[in-house]
């Protein structure tokens, strides 16, 4: 939450000069596009007669519709409790996601054939490289976050060139040179662990320096409250430093895993049969790419969401000390 | 160095850089004793005592406490620290647990005590520090001088030899430094090893055996309460009490 301001402001969405700006707005981006050609241009078939040769006042017309029904549903929505505000706007917006997605003309029952194999091999690859990439990329991070914050010089040399050499590589050329150049070196290296290898190593350096900067949020006289109890170094961190810096930790690290889970994604080029592997195979025969690829955008981010709600609920249960 | 002396400090000198932050220090605390230090901002009151237990290292000197040399490379500095209570002007309580558990945390981690045994003591402690009911609430839930008195029952759960006191009443509201310096002479009485460094000057008469006057790095001035306040011997001694007692 923002800080929360004690002095009652007006609605903003029932200020009429916001309305009005809001209705102009509207009105006139409605009327730089051409709207004669679609769907709501054929609802509107009774006032202005045929879309295509209504010219000027049927493109003004259909602006005009869209910017009343526009400005009434932001005014009606701004009397709404906050709980429902969320939920209507929410519901809105994927109305309209929905929309789009129904100008392609999706074959449903070719999405319902290939769903279940989509789910049964993609989604469960994309998941399990995912959750063990995080599980070591996690461990990466507390590791590479302790050797950049020492002062022993092997350990900082080493975990900065580590964070410097993976953040500074595109991942997807990581993939290859771990996919390719190990065997060189002599190891012959599977696909599924090669991708592993490359999102825990990539992702290991950004989540390095995330822990980093939440270890060094801690304030220095929890550092000598604990010592001076006698705690020992890893005590310390594990009970004492880290417990604290997770709240600040959380955040960009669920942002880090959500995106890991997106960037598995690059694995395919390497021939694992993750989600997007698959959405780009099965869709090949039939021609029907825009099926398989929206079915796995849709499924991406259900498990995005899923992370998302994770992370509240962490987030919720680190907010406990805080409350007055 | 007589079995009775907790701390003992043999010419210590430290610097920070260039700074000579501490100047050829000779203190010895027996047991049982309570000594106050005090001086004006900046003079190394605060830098000693942490001096005593480690928190900063010395460069010259000699500093032994409860036996222990705490030389350069030492390897059994816990050991040492968890014998030395320290007491900080910020509380530093551990805000993600509970009072009760920021009093057992130190006994169940480091000595290794049964959960049921730490949390007697963490409650007899709480209770000596009067506040046993707030023993369920984060620290933040507390005022500042309950959170300092958990602070003192923290260190004294750990059962130490000596207690350090830094400026324990300086972050907090008049009306809360009474509570806490009630707390402190409670365990003076007791008999508790003591080391404060502290402003509070009625305090300072009441409770201290010894009272420390320490400007730009040294030891200037030391007696009883009663020779410091009523005979100070320096300058720099009488100036300084002229200016915090004028108020």
């Amino acid at each position: 939450m923002l800080y929360p301001d004690t002095v009652e402001a007006e609605i903003l969405v029932h200020k009429p000069w916001f309305v009005a700006t809001m209705f102009g707005v509207v009105l006139l981006l409605f009327m730089a596009f051409n709207m004669s050609g679609t769907s709501f241009a054929e609802l509107m078939r009774p006032v202005i007669g045929e879309p295509s040769v209504s010219g000027l006042y049927g493109r003004f017309a259909i602006a005009f519709a869209i910017a009343v029904i526009f400005t009434l549903n932001v005014v009606l929505i701004g009397f709404a409790p906050l709980k429902f505000q969320i939920g209507i706007v929410w519901l809105e917006l994927l109305l309209l996601f929905i929309a789009f997605f129904e100008t392609f003309h999706l074959s449903l029952p070719f999405i319902r054939e290939k769903l279940p194999f989509l789910i049964s091999q993609g989604v469960v690859t994309t998941l399990y490289v995912s959750a063990i990439s995080i599980v070591i990329a996690s461990v990466i991070a507390v590791a590479g976050a302790v050797a950049k914050l020492s002062n022993n010089g092997f350990a900082f040399a080493i975990a900065s060139f580590y964070t410097s050499f993976f953040r500074g590589l595109p991942l997807l050329m990581q993939v290859y040179l771990i996919y390719l150049g190990l065997p060189q070196l002599g190891f012959v290296i599977n696909a599924v662990p090669a991708g592993i290898l490359a999102l825990s190593l990539c992702y290991g350096a950004y989540m390095t320096e995330i822990f980093r900067s939440g270890i060094q949020s801690i304030d220095r006289g929890q550092w000598e409250a604990s010592r001076s109890m006698g705690f020992g170094f890893a005590l310390t961190m594990r009970r004492i430093i880290l417990p604290q810096a997770l709240p600040v930790i959380i955040p960009p690290t669920g942002n880090q895993f959500i995106s890991m889970l997106k960037d598995s994604s690059l694995v395919s080029v390497i021939g694992v049969w993750e989600l997007m592997f698959l959405a780009r195979t099965l869709g090949q025969k039939t021609f029907q790419h825009m099926e398989m690829l929206i079915s796995a955008a849709m499924i991406y981010w259900m498990l995005s969401i899923c992370l998302e709600l994770i992370q509240s609920r962490i987030e919720r249960h680190y907010h406990r000390s805080k409350v007055r | 160095m007589s079995a009775q002396s907790v701390i003992e400090a043999k010419a210590v000198s430290k610097w920070y850089g260039q700074f000579h932050a501490l100047k050829d220090i000779n203190l010895t605390v027996h047991k049982g004793e309570r000594i106050v230090i005090c001086g004006p901002s900046g003079s190394g009151k605060s830098t000693l005592i942490r001096c005593f237990n480690r928190l900063e290292a010395h460069q010259q000197g000699d500093i032994v406490v409860n036996g222990v040399a705490l030389h350069g490379k030492m390897t059994n500095v816990a050991a040492v620290r968890s014998n030395v209570g320290m007491v900080f002007q910020q509380f530093n309580l551990f805000p993600h647990m509970t009072v009760l558990m920021n009093c057992m945390a130190g006994p169940m981690w480091v000595k290794g005590v049964s959960e049921k045994e730490a949390r007697e003591t963490a409650l007899k402690f709480l209770e000596r520090v009067r506040i046993p009911e707030q023993a369920n609430k984060f620290p933040i839930q507390l005022s500042g001088g309950q959170q300092q008195r958990v602070a003192i029952a923290r260190s004294l759960c750990m059962q130490p030899a000596v207690m350090l006191f830094d400026e324990p009443t300086s972050a907090l509201d008049p009306e809360m430094v009474s509570e806490v310096l009630e707390t402190m002479t409670g365990l003076a009485r007791d008999g508790m090893t003591m080391v404060c460094v502290t402003h509070e000057m009625g305090f300072a008469r009441a409770v201290a055996d010894r009272v420390i006057f320490m400007d730009a790095g040294q030891i200037v001035e030391e007696g009883t309460p009663d020779e410091f306040f009523s005979r100070p011997r320096h300058d720099r001694t009488k100036l300084f009490l002229s200016q915090i007692l004028k108020h």
